[in-house]
């Protein structure tokens, strides 16, 4: 037992971080929310040069093979910085793709698989039982949706609806459109997609708070009232002594998902890693904001691109209660 | 990054496992918090360390396996999955042996480790004082230089187990001129049946005698009896609180057993209509098994040469709040039942059907028929467990204390007044 990630998996996260810090991805979040999506083209390009969109595929479709816990530590990155995009429907969608040809429907995925993995298209994605929308239909070259037991290519997608987080949009995928795959195969890779949309969206609001929480540390520090630090007073060190606690233990619960990933039944890690994740990270934002005082309270300040985004990410794909429902067998 | 474990570790799992089948008592032991439980207890201390199971990690020559983290851990979870009684011998192995490992003499260990991996010397741990609790480097019992030794006087109190205890050990101001009060003391051990020592139980919230106060009228401790230097004891003890923080206290096999018989205790009376109530055994689940994640990537990180320290303060808070929070669930699901403290009549199991485990699947979060774990609808276990969780958040440094050091050390934030 090892649980601790590698070495390559420490520079991976570390070249990302690079990656992400020199694109100034606050500047970015803005464009998109403002609907200009060419700076976080720009971004998708970079990233998936490093391979982030790899490691969703196997090799005979230009992936790395799948590798979730590698996946899940580029989220954590992706969620820092607040980096906007179909980033977990495009990497959901790949996983679905291949699922599929796993079971024996091998041609939507390699029709697009390819372009998935190398970064040329943005996939969204809608499955069964997570609400009806996808995320930025607009800027993104495939619709797909599963429903009544098919994999359809959406011919497009309604009104466009701003989220309460300003770099999100939802919009629903149009009916009709291509069937690529229908039958019993469907059930199936729609439940391996929901996994691994649960696991990046986990890994990414694990991202989410720690952005949080290091930025309110900085900002405790340096901010004086009554002659001293606001950090030295104790109700703001205990709040965020809290956070700490909060995203620590849902830490070891993203890479445990991460790791037993592959298990068709264990929904339970993945449940685990959803739930955590996104109450450490929606607690994270609710004490910066506290913690920021006015200042936090404005979007002119970055923080604001954080703070919305760990309400939103606590709903996608299923809000917590549901995640809990699959955490715990029902009784009957 | 995997979360295998090796063939040699399963096979030390199975080991344990078959070793407890065999062993455990039958029936729950009484409470330890009595005479007659206590007693029990330090027996079942006896019969661990019969087989060598009582310190597993421990080196061979002091009567342990010598196992090493991961194995203490799957020991640990064999340990509570099983039902076994609770460790009357905690404190001494958890508190004072790290400490002897590391700045006592090999005289002492030779001395001191045995009979308390036997069971034979139970050892209180007598730190905190009437007007030294959070404040600890404020205490006021003395160490005074006698020909050969120390004479001891003060007060000591809150002493877990010291009505029934064999020894303890605690620190003493030794040099009353030290400039500053966390120097100058003495880290000590001493008999509770010396002459000059009075002992007077305290009930705890539900009136059994889980601690005591200590008194000490110049009671006489031979030189060898000192840990360490006389003047070092508070870098001594600081040495060695994170253990009591972290691992060492609560390991995480007993969170993943409580958690395992919530679900079964709201399988077999949860209203599957009050989602409310199943967030909250989700909840439990979900926090016995990050708090098990969290163990092995701190068990890998130390494993991998890193030291840890802090993070123990995190390790407290979690599950100090986390136990409350099972236990609390618990009582609800139990409704009018949840104030009972005795298992005099239970509820009526629900009919067995489909969903529930198979009780001859190898799984250990089954219910196993023969196992001593008690069963989960009894209200007792719940009630006792739901008094013992509340202690939590106070003993082992108190969680504010604990956010202090996260703030702090962790976090970088700038201290402020005390
Ligand atoms: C069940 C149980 C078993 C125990 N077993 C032992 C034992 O075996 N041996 C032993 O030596 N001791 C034992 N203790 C004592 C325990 O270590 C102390 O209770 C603890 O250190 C707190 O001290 P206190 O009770 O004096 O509370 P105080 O220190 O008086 O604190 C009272 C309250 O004020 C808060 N407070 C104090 N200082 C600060 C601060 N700077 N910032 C914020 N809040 C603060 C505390 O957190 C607490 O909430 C036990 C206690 C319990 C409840």
């Amino acid at each position: 037992m090892r649980f601790l990630l590698d070495d390559e998996q420490r520079a991976f996260a570390r070249t990302l971080d690079g990656v992400l810090k020199a694109a100034d991805t606050p500047a970015v979040a803005r464009a998109w929310a403002a609907g200009d999506h060419a700076p976080g083209a720009a971004v998708w390009r970079r990233l998936a040069e490093a391979g982030v969109f790899t490691l969703a595929a196997p090799e005979e479709y230009e992936g790395a093979g799948q590798l979730p816990v590698d996946t899940a530590v580029a989220f954590v990155e992706l969620g820092r910085h607040a980096v906007p995009g179909p980033l977990v429907e495009t990497v959901a969608a790949a996983a679905l793709l291949t699922r599929l040809a796993a079971l024996g429907v091998p041609g939507p995925a390699k029709r697009l698989l390819p372009s998935l993995v190398t970064g040329e298209a943005r996939a969204t994605l809608a499955l069964p039982g997570t609400g009806p929308y996808v995320l930025d239909a607009d800027a993104a070259s495939l619709v797909l949706a599963v429903d009544a037991g098919r994999v359809r290519l959406a011919p497009g997608h309604a009104r466009v609806r701003a989220s309460l987080d300003p770099a999100r949009r939802l919009a629903r995928p149009l009916p009709g459109g291509e069937v690529l795959a229908a039958g019993p195969a469907v059930e199936e890779a729609a439940r391996c997609a929901l996994r691994w949309a649960a696991l990046t969206t986990a890994a990414q609001c694990l991202g989410v708070g720690c952005a949080l929480l290091d930025r309110t540390v900085t900002y405790v520090r340096q901010r004086t009232q009554f002659g001293v630090p606001v950090g030295s007073f104790q109700a703001v060190k205990h709040r965020l002594a809290e956070v700490l606690v909060g995203l620590e233990f849902a830490r070891p619960l993203v890479f445990g998902a991460a790791v037993s990933l592959g298990d068709e039944e264990a929904w339970g890690d993945v449940a685990a890693a959803k739930v955590c994740a996104a109450e450490s990270a929606y607690r994270s934002a609710r004490a910066a904001l506290q913690l920021h005082g006015a200042i936090g309270y404005t979007s002119e300040y970055d923080i604001s691109l954080w703070l919305l985004k760990a309400r939103a990410l606590r709903g996608a794909w299923g809000g917590t209660s549901q995640w809990r429902a699959r955490a715990v067998p029902p009784p009957t | 990054m995997d979360l295998d474990f090796t063939p040699e570790e399963e096979q030390f799992r199975l080991r344990a496992r078959a070793w407890l089948a065999a062993h455990v008592p039958r029936a729950p032991l009484p409470s330890l918090e009595t005479e007659e439980g206590f007693a029990a207890h330090r027996a079942w201390e006896g019969t661990l360390a019969a087989d060598r199971w009582s310190v597993v990690s421990w080196p061979e020559e002091f009567g342990g396996q010598g196992a090493d983290l991961v194995k203490w851990l799957l020991f640990e979870e064999e340990y509570y999955a099983a039902g076994a009684p609770g460790r009357v011998s905690q404190n001494g192995i958890s508190l004072l042996a790290p400490t002897l490992f590391d700045h006592g003499t090999p005289e002492q260990r030779a001395r001191v480790l045995p009979p308390m991996a036997r069971g034979e010397v139970v050892w209180a741990q007598a730190w905190s004082e009437p007007e030294a609790g959070s404040d600890l480097a404020s205490l006021r019992s003395t160490a005074r230089r006698a020909p050969g030794g120390w004479r001891l006087s003060g007060q000591k109190t809150w002493s877990s187990r010291a009505a029934f205890a064999d020894r303890a050990f605690g620190l003493f101001r030794s040099d009353p001129r030290a400039e500053r009060p966390h120097h100058g003391l003495a880290y000590v051990m001493f008999p509770l049946d010396a002459p000059g020592v009075t002992i007077r139980p305290i009930g705890r919230l539900d009136g059994r005698p889980a601690f005591a106060e200590v008194f000490l009228d110049d009671v006489f401790v031979p030189d060898d009896d000192v840990i360490g230097a006389p003047g070092d004891g508070w870098r001594i003890a600081m040495s060695t609180t994170g253990d009591e923080r972290g691992l060492a206290l609560r390991s995480p096999g007993r969170f993943l057993a409580t958690a395992d018989r919530l679900v079964r205790l709201w399988h077999a009376h949860g209203d599957p209509s009050d989602t409310a109530l199943r967030d909250r055994v989700a909840d439990a689940v979900i926090g016995a098994r990050a708090y098990q994640l969290f163990t092995w990537a701190n068990a890998s990180r130390s494993a991998a040469g890193e030291k840890l320290g802090a993070e123990s303060s995190l390790n407290k808070v979690f599950w100090s709040e986390y136990d409350i929070a099972v236990h609390e669930a618990a009582l609800d699901l139990l409704g009018a039942d949840g104030e009972l403290t005795d298992d005099g009549e239970r509820l009526p199991p629900r009919p067995p059907d489909a969903s529930s485990p198979d009780p001859t699947s190898p799984d250990r979060t089954s219910p196993d028929p023969t196992s001593p774990d008690p069963a989960p609808t009894d209200p007792a276990p719940w009630t006792e467990g739901y008094v013992f969780s509340l202690a939590g958040p106070i003993y082992a440094g108190t969680n504010e204390i604990q956010r202090d050091i996260i703030a702090e050390r962790l976090l970088g934030l700038p201290k402020g007044r005390r």
